[in-house]
């Protein structure tokens, strides 16, 4: 069984300049390890800026290359943070995160469409929960959205506002999101999802 | 004059009383509501004297991740009840999610003075 939610890349050609990294589930808390999701964002953003095809000789490719990382540092964080928090330990299951590189060759500025995912368990018992919110964030204006979510979290002391990291994507990156659910055994129940961010950098 | 700190091997946040400005310096990426309320609470007690004017110094803040930006949303946004205090942020373009994503602290509160240089 899969599910589809949103603007997703089912397959990429095998010539698309990419990086993927696997994280094993580990025995020290997710708090001692938390700093390394921004420290491998911030890698993955300084190895992927020699893609950018910005001319040594632009004065304005400086201030590119460090608005394109800065987007896919704090992408790729987001993506991590929440992959690294919802990871389902019962399912053993390897958090896969990787960037591809589309190059959009009908624009002359040299536009070039970053695609970053992340793939981790999830917990059975949540995806229904979590399918109904990103039927509700894709029918939202995400900016309205925005300011409901944290009013809610106003209501009640220390709760999260849910979806925030998606929502400012959309709204201050103007990225297009989308999800990929796969049931990978019914014995144990084994559940994954896939996040997909493409974002113009 | 009094200096409060909350820092951490990444971030300093630094409380000047004497002009009533918070400094936030390095990157924040904390877990979420929880490990953010240290420095939320220090917003809100800053809040709570009900200064004329506060001012909160994001210039050499070089990373903050969603939750940040969450848990400044939420401070804003409680200051539309002390309609006493003038809030300034202070912004800079050198940094990339300044420009992206502080214009959105006006929304919480239109009063807000926002500095961006």
């Amino acid at each position: 069984m899969q599910k589809v939610f949103g603007d997703y890349i089912e397959d990429f050609p095998p010539e698309l300049d990419s990086l993927e990294i696997i994280f094993t589930p580990t025995s020290h808390s997710i708090r001692k390890r938390w700093s390394n999701n921004r420290l491998s964002a911030q890698f993955v953003a300084d190895y992927c800026s020699t893609f950018l095809p910005v001319d040594d000789d632009d004065p304005d490719g400086t201030r590119r290359i460090k608005e394109s990382k800065g987007a896919i540092t704090y992408i790729a964080n987001e993506l991590l943070e929440n992959a690294m928090k919802f990871n389902d330990r019962d399912s053993n299951f390897k958090v896969k995160f990787g960037i591809y590189f589309i190059e959009d060759i009908e624009l002359e500025n040299g536009s070039v469409t970053a695609v970053l995912f992340v793939t981790n368990g999830v917990n059975p018992d949540g995806v229904d929960k979590f399918q109904a919110f990103l039927t509700e964030l894709l029918a939202s204006d995400p900016e309205e959205l925005y300011v409901t979510q944290v009013e809610k979290s106003m209501e009640e002391e220390h709760s999260e506002a849910s979806g925030l990291g998606f929502l400012t994507m959309i709204n201050d990156y103007s990225a297009k999101l989308g999800w990929k659910f796969q049931n990978l055994s019914t014995e144990p129940q084994i559940y994954t999802v896939t996040t997909m961010v493409q974002v113009r950098v | 004059m009094t200096i409060e700190e909350i820092k951490d091997n990444d971030y300093t946040v630094q409380y000047d009383s004497e002009s009533s400005t918070v400094n936030f310096v390095g990157l924040l990426s904390l877990g979420g509501t929880k490990e953010y309320a240290p420095i939320a609470d220090l917003l809100n007690k800053i809040a709570a004297a009900q200064p004329d004017q506060m001012t909160l110094n994001l210039r050499k803040l070089e990373f903050l991740n969603s939750s940040g930006i969450s848990m400044l949303s939420k401070f804003v946004l409680g200051l539309r009840k002390k309609k006493s205090i003038q809030l300034v942020v202070l912004g800079s373009n050198e940094v990339p999610w300044q420009g992206k994503s502080l214009k959105n602290l006006q929304k919480f509160l239109p009063s807000l003075k926002l500095e961006i240089e």
